[in-house]
């Protein structure tokens, strides 16, 4: 059996990332996510990966794309402030299409904002911060086993799908220390970014079979010469001022996450079977809400919870395949109304969404969750 | 444990080691088969001001990870002790260094106040293994580990080399407590 | 027809190149090809083509990745060198060299050079320094002389400008040098050895903008300003056989600070072996 162990949800990513393959971090310390750069600092040499602090967010996220196209599984770590300019590199990688894991432990913002207090207000900067339309994969965890578990999955998502992948954590987890059985890394499922070696059939270096989405890699600095770019580029990694090539690009990139959606999505529901009110929630929020959850049915009452593991894209099929059983939907977050967005989009105003956000830095507990289930309760009975 | 979910709070201020005596309350509880959830306040907030560590027990999965109404309450600064005495659990236990003052309307009966402070630098002989002998008063005080389990977790959170003096300071923290309030606060666990 | 060195170490299919009539980039990167062909054929220690890199930022310069022919990454505005650094952890064996602009280097991505310099990480930065940018029309950059015109600039230039080669050496760069156009062969010479140094080197190659910095300032044709570069700018050796009085107003084309501190990616290798040695007892 697995020997249970006390760890605190930043660190649980670091290991994650290393039983994944991660051999390279270049960052720069910012609360609250600075314990993955110690441990990394730390780790990394051990398992023969190399560690750099950069000067700034804009070189730990540029280093990053560098290390991941010369061969290397690559990630970063920040909040708020270095997410904000991390946004340009982001979008390269996902134009110059190399995979990578940028972590944001989410704090209370604006600006400098709240500096150790827990938020969620970055969702929609994860799918909009950087300019353009862009392909965006996105995973939230919620306990400290799920930091561990799901940042493997990120590095998996982002090796197959040759893109960044954001793992949008928050103070409430990165912070959290829990006893958690670590997963057997001879057991986890890991891949790799499908790699074209000296295939003289096409030498094209972006080179994307009829039917397919994701070219695979040839191996930068490696003995086969190519281009990467950020501009518009045909198949050969070259700029082109071609509108109908640069919009083939773009689109078969978004394609890349539109099309194998069902792939990428993943939600955690309980207490869904029966439910008549579905809350919805992601991250760190969720330990709330499961207490809430279970009071209410305690209660007797119709209650269920409904977590996005994936938040972006966002899983609206399996959200649309709940509404026929429900009366209301209950989104929490903390923030002032994002991920909410989402589900009313999803909803199409067939059905009440309330909402309970906060923004103070402060945590939104149970009670005041089944306070706003009361509360709603009374407003849809009057309806 | 009586209470389904056990709610402990640590304060004082930043240095003291509030967060580290936390986190080996904690990693006992894993070490005994228990769930718990630990954390703290960082960065500014922890270094000078008031520092705050909470440690949730329970036999059960734990989700909601924040204190609201502590079972029990460490305080070595008078602000802490201040600033945490006013939101505790009905019947909560506190501990507090006995160089401060308790504030009116908590309960005596309730209230350990014990010299940590002093006991840490004259007995021990090292001003900084407070949060040791606070450790080792918390665990005579409440019962909650057996000594081999909370000895381990004190272990695995300490540089090589310091066990001796750790050890001697939670046979210092146990000291301060008197068999007879022992019987008194003892949690039942699990 | 173009001549052997293009056809062997140019992407014959990205020319002719975007560059204006008589800006000095194409010479600069035709200085960056044949001092690479003159270390791939060196009989006693030759490079391996395969192992050259070419990380480029944005601006005019930066467009001289797509047209060599090695392996090529043209990134974002300013973080080259950060790029760069990524690529040289990931693969010590590589040659990272990186063409940059005054622009790029020393303004959106200042901060890069002076750390990359600071930490010794063994990276060639060849700047492409024409004292403007060029890509969008002509605003005064960091190496714009005090007084001279710009676009940004139309009642003359407030700002006082970076002598790159010296910020580089202030900032601990292990080999700092200066280029020009008009001196080619010495020019390549010292980006040879540049490529050859192990830890950081930079070389601030003096370029020209006749189309912008040229024509706002009334330097003349592209002619009259690679005159002025001969006029100017002087080969060390020479330099130092000058008077003091000669010397005023010149500036020394060759290298001007080399040390030999240890290079970053050989003082990390050392860390992950002793972590590895550690495990092992």
């Amino acid at each position: 059996m697995a020997k249970t162990v006390l760890m605190q949800g930043n660190e649980a990513a670091v290991e994650g990332a290393l039983a994944a393959g991660m051999r390279f971090f270049a960052g720069y310390p910012i609360t609250p996510s600075t314990e993955i750069a110690e441990a990394c600092a730390l780790r990394l040499p051990q398992e023969g990966g190399k560690f750099i602090q950069m000067e700034d967010e804009l070189a730990s996220i540029a280093a990053v794309l560098g290390a991941s196209a010369a061969g290397m599984k690559a990630m970063t770590a920040t909040s708020g402030p270095g997410f904000s300019l991390m946004q340009e590199n982001i979008g390269y990688g996902a134009m110059a299409e190399i995979p990578c894991v940028i972590i944001d432990v989410q704090r209370a913002g604006p600006s400098t904002g709240l500096p150790t207090s827990p938020s969620q207000g970055d969702y929609m900067q994860a799918k909009w911060g950087t300019h353009g339309d862009h392909p965006v994969i996105a995973l939230s965890p919620a306990t400290v086993l799920e930091c561990y578990t799901l940042i493997v999955r990120a590095f998996n998502l982002a090796e197959k799908y040759r893109t960044p992948v954001i793992f949008l954590m928050d103070e409430i987890v990165g912070h959290m220390r829990e006893g958690i059985e670590l997963p057997d890394p001879n057991r986890l499922i890991i891949n790799h970014r499908k790699m074209s070696f000296h295939d003289g059939a096409n030498k094209q270096c972006y080179y994307v079979p009829e039917g397919k989405y994701v070219p695979a890699m040839k191996p930068f600095g490696q003995g086969e010469r190519y281009n990467i770019t950020g501009l518009a580029h045909d198949e050969s990694g070259f700029p082109v001022n071609s509108s109908e090539i640069a919009g083939k690009l773009i689109t078969r990139l978004l394609d890349k996450v539109e099309k194998n959606v069902d792939d990428i999505t993943r939600v955690e529901e309980y207490a869904m079977d029966d439910a008549e009110t579905a809350v919805v929630c992601f991250g760190g929020t969720t330990r709330a809400v499961m207490d809430a959850v279970l009071a209410a049915r305690a209660d007797g009452k119709k209650v269920g919870m409904f977590r996005p593991i994936t938040v972006w894209p966002f899983p609206e099929k399996q959200l649309l395949a709940r509404l026929p059983q429900l009366k209301r939907i209950l989104m929490v977050e903390h923030n002032h109304g994002q991920m909410l967005l989402e589900v009313q989009r999803t909803v199409g105003g067939t059905l009440p969404v309330d909402f309970l956000g906060r923004v103070d830095g402060t945590v939104i507990s149970p009670s005041d969750i089944l306070a706003k289930l009361n509360e709603t309760e009374g407003q849809s009975h009057a309806e | 444990m009586g209470k389904k979910r056990y709610e402990m709070r640590f304060a004082g201020s930043g240095g003291q080691g509030v967060i580290l005596a936390s986190v080996i309350l904690a990693e006992a509880a894993v070490i005994s088969g228990l769930y718990t959830v630990q954390s703290q306040a960082y960065g500014p907030e922890a270094r000078g001001g008031v520092s705050k560590a909470e440690t949730i027990l329970s036999s059960e999965k734990i989700w909601y990870s924040k204190v609201t109404h502590p079972d029990f309450l460490l305080a070595l600064t008078q602000a802490s002790l201040d600033a945490y005495t006013k939101t505790l659990a009905d019947g909560a236990v506190v501990m507090m260094d006995d160089s401060l003052t308790l504030p009116k309307g908590v309960d005596r009966s309730r209230v350990i106040s014990i010299p940590i402070l002093r006991a840490a630098k004259e007995e021990v002989g090292k001003a900084f293994t407070a949060n040791i002998v606070a450790v080792g008063a918390i665990n005579a005080a409440l019962r909650l580990f057996k000594d081999d389990i909370l000895l381990e977790a004190v272990r695995r959170h300490i540089p090589a080399g310091t066990e001796e003096i750790n050890k001697k300071a939670l046979d210092i923290g146990a000291a301060l407590i008197p068999q007879e309030q022992a019987d008194v606060f003892a949690q039942k666990l699990g | 027809m173009p001549s052997d060195l293009v056809h062997l170490y140019m992407r014959i299919d990205h020319l002719p190149q975007i560059w204006c009539p008589g800006c000095g980039n194409g010479v600069i990167m035709h200085d960056v090809a044949v001092a690479i062909d003159e270390l791939i054929h060196d009989e006693e220690n030759s490079i391996n083509r395969e192992d050259i890199v070419i990380v480029s930022g944005i601006g005019c310069s930066s467009r001289a990745a797509g047209y060599l022919d090695f392996n090529s990454i043209h990134t974002t505005h300013g973080r080259a060198i950060a790029f760069a650094s990524g690529i040289k952890m990931a693969n010590p064996k590589l040659h990272v060299i990186v063409l940059t602009g005054d622009g790029d280097c020393s303004a959106i991505g200042g901060n890069h050079l002076i750390h990359a310099a600071r930490r010794n990480l063994g990276l060639t930065v060849i700047c492409f320094n024409n004292d403007i940018y060029g890509m969008t029309g002509g605003q005064y950059s960091p190496t714009t002389p005090n007084g001279d015109r710009a676009t940004t600039a139309p009642y003359g230039n407030v700002d006082r400008p970076f002598d790159i080669a010296n910020l580089a050496t202030g900032a601990g760069a292990s080999f700092s040098a200066r280029g020009d156009v008009y001196h080619a062969r010495e020019t390549i010479d010292i980006i040879k050895q540049a490529i050859r140094h192990k830890g950081f080197s930079l070389v601030d190659v003096y370029s020209i903008c006749p189309t912008y910095y040229g024509r706002k300032n009334k330097k003349g044709d592209a002619v009259e300003m690679l005159n002025w570069q001969k006029e100017n700018l002087i080969p060390t050796a020479r330099y130092y056989s000058m008077s003091e009085e000669d010397r005023v107003g010149k500036k020394i084309i060759g290298i001007l600070s080399f040390n030999d501190y240890p290079e970053y990616t050989e003082e990390y290798a050392k860390i992950i072996a002793s972590c590895r040695k550690a495990r092992k007892k």
